[in-house]
């Protein structure tokens, strides 16, 4: 099935409705973004900007503070002036637009700033989470040929270390350091801070809605991480659900929690709130619950996105005072499924409830979510959002299910705005995720008899640990790559915490002992040359991993030991 | 029997040895903060408890292994004596 640009514009004429996407009222999104059918736009213009064309240019767009409590303001107009600073910059190191450049960088102001500069210029926002090691950061900008990667001081030893394999990579720009404030540069690395740079008028990129805005990194079960491609019609649904689902308005002040080198930072920590015009809060810190309830009554959030992972370590921690959280509307939650604990604790203790939202970085917007209104089944994932048709798929014949609470397939009928348009240089792959009428999530789950959706697990072997998915190809290269390790298998193991962990068996060379020493040298092996999210929470040392009599490892058996499930069909097993 | 300074040096040379990628040179001491300041992540607080099960011989129980306990070596020193380590 060929989801391009052709498809997408034959979808628009055959579905119901006047303007629909399979119902999605894709004409009233546009007016409401001042986008003309068929006219250029430009995304990164389109959150600033427009703002400023309509006099909201002196709004606060975005309050910024650190774990020392440095606080910095910044209204729509900075946005604008900062991000065309970027633009401008980007275009004379030789970005050109479509090329890919990496924002590798904690969530400094000029994250923010260069994103929308990436995106007036034309050329692809590539962000990746800070804490990946040189590793996992090769992989991925090498897959990308990332033109230019932005980074700040911190992370400069491990950019620079993967540089010489990289011969796409042109630059290295320093950003969030004054001038002379920072190590001698290397040959093409330069420093860039908005701030310090000279204002500049520039005309944005003429967009359209299918062209390439932004790629983020994903991780399946077999193989790399693959870039699923998205494009700057994503803010169509963007924005539908920013106000449909987390509810937010203009005037509101609004925090989520996720680093942007992920796509809920992206979909709802930039361009989702800033197509709606609100106050984004950020707190470039670490997780800590007193500084988190200071945080929201300091800057008196009204909305709050956060995971369950963090929403678990919250339940750990002391609670907050009354008072901290007056200024609080409407909670809501991403990236792994919420427990029925969480959603009674927030309502207890928060004064209301969580609302879990459910989807990927392929679909680049909420699918599936508890909404304002819709009573909560905690536990549930709540229902399809607007304009979204979802379906359980039977997981032999992949049609629709319609017998409620049979577990099945959880997939979307295409086309929608924020559907990711591609894998980047994975094209085979990318057709693998439609079957029939329907782009399969991964995922397994049911629906209920009142239509409420409910997640059962991964249909695959992918490892979603506090909410990121983790390929466990690329667990099990690093583990290969540690002197002691002959083979590895890596699989997903329940935690009360983060939801899921890395859990990993390893058959030893022959010369090495098991021991508890050696297994936290191959954890901390694997978060140094990965990331802390990769690292094996549990190590088994065995004898032999169970495989085919192909050769190939099964994972599934491993996984269901650790889950309690039936290890299900053994016959194909060697042994 | 290690006293409140020995354990918390021994906890630090390991964070130092360690951690000294997401640390950059970063000075610290027994009352820096490390998860809360996003110097260490908090995902790391697993092979931290790891580290203090191995060679303090016990078993951390997971509700004593909260961001908080773990933020900085002193309140893991004051944990680990909670937990009866002497």
């Amino acid at each position: 099935m060929n989801h391009s640009k052709d498809s997408m514009d034959a979808a628009r004429e055959t579905s119901p409705g006047s303007t629909g996407l399979h119902g999605y009222e894709v004409g009233a999104l546009r007016t409401a973004l001042d986008i003309k059918e068929g006219r250029p736009f430009n995304l990164g213009a389109l959150l600033c900007d427009r703002h400023c064309a309509q006099g909201r240019g002196d709004r606060l767009a975005l309050i910024w503070e650190n774990h020392t409590g440095l606080c910095k303001s910044f209204t729509f107009d900075d946005l604008r002036r900062y991000s065309n600073a970027w633009a401008n910059r980007l275009a004379e190191l030789g970005v050109n637009p479509g090329d890919r450049v990496c924002l590798f960088v904690d969530r400094v102001p000029d994250l923010y700033f260069a994103f929308l500069g990436i995106l007036k210029l034309g050329a692809v926002a590539q962000p990746l989470f800070s804490q990946f090691m040189a590793d996992a950061l090769e992989v991925r900008l090498a897959d990308a040929d990332t033109r230019a990667v932005i980074t700040t001081v911190r992370h400069l030893e491990k950019v620079r270390s993967v540089r010489a394999r990289l011969p796409s990579l042109a630059w290295v720009i320093l950003t969030d350091v004054k001038s002379g404030a920072h190590p001698p540069l290397a040959q093409g690395e330069v420093v860039m801070t908005a701030e310090e740079a000279p204002p500049v008028e520039l005309t944005a990129f003429s967009a359209n809605e299918d062209t390439p805005s932004l790629l983020h990194y994903t991780s399946g079960t077999t193989g790399r991480p693959k870039g699923a491609q998205h494009v700057h019609g994503s803010v169509l649904s963007q924005y539908a659900t920013t106000r449909h689902v987390l509810d937010l308005r203009p005037d509101d002040i609004y925090w989520c929690t996720a680093d942007p080198g992920w796509v809920t930072g992206t979909s709802y920590g930039i361009i989702g709130p800033w197509a709606v015009g609100a106050t984004q809060a950020i707190f470039e810190a670490g997780f800590s619950a007193q500084r988190w309830y200071e945080f929201i009554a300091r800057h008196r959030v009204n909305v709050f996105y956060t995971a369950p992972t963090a929403i678990r370590m919250l339940m750990k921690s002391p609670p907050p005072t009354p008072d901290q959280l007056a200024s609080l509307r409407h909670m809501c939650s991403v990236g792994e499924p919420l427990n029925p604990a969480a959603v009674l604790w927030g309502e207890r203790v928060m004064g209301r409830p969580f609302h879990d939202t459910y989807w990927q970085t392929e679909t680049g917007a909420i699918m599936i979510s508890n909404v304002p209104g819709l009573p909560i089944k905690p536990g549930s994932m709540g229902k399809p959002v607007p304009g979204i048709a979802a379906a359980i798929l039977d997981q032999q014949t992949f049609q629709p299910i319609t017998v409620p609470g049979k577990v099945g397939l959880i997939a979307f009928r295409p086309p929608w705005p924020s559907m990711f348009r591609g894998y980047f240089k994975a094209e085979t792959t990318y057709h693998s995720k439609f079957v029939g009428d329907y782009y399969l999530t991964g995922d397994r789950g049911s629906v209920d008899s009142d239509g409420y959706y409910w997640f059962v697990g991964r249909d695959d072997d992918v490892i979603n640990t506090a909410g990121h998915l983790v390929g466990p190809f690329e667990v099990e290269s690093a583990l290969l790559r540690h002197p002691a390790v002959a083979e590895s298998a890596a699989v997903s193991k329940p935690d009360p915490t983060y939801g899921e962990v890395v859990k990993a068996f390893i058959v030893l060379r022959p010369e090495h002992m098991g021991s508890d020493e050696l297994k936290l040298d191959i954890m901390n092996f694997v978060r140094k040359h990965l990331s802390p999210l990769a690292m094996p929470h549990a190590i088994d040392f065995v004898e032999k991993l169970p495989k085919t009599r192909s050769g190939k490892i099964v994972r599934r058996m491993l996984r269901a030991q650790e889950w309690g499930e039936p290890v299900g069909d053994l016959s194909s097993l060697d042994d | 029997m290690p006293n409140d300074q020995q354990i918390a040096q021994t906890v630090l040379d390991y964070i130092v040895r360690e951690y000294a990628d997401s640390l950059q040179g970063a000075s610290i001491d027994a009352d820096s903060p490390l998860i809360s300041s996003g110097l260490i992540d908090s995902l790391s607080m697993v092979s931290m408890k790891v580290f203090l099960d191995q060679t303090y011989r016990l078993r951390i129980p997971d509700a004593e292994a909260s961001a908080e306990a773990f933020d900085t070596v002193a309140g893991m020193v004051k944990m680990l004596r909670k937990l009866g380590v002497a």
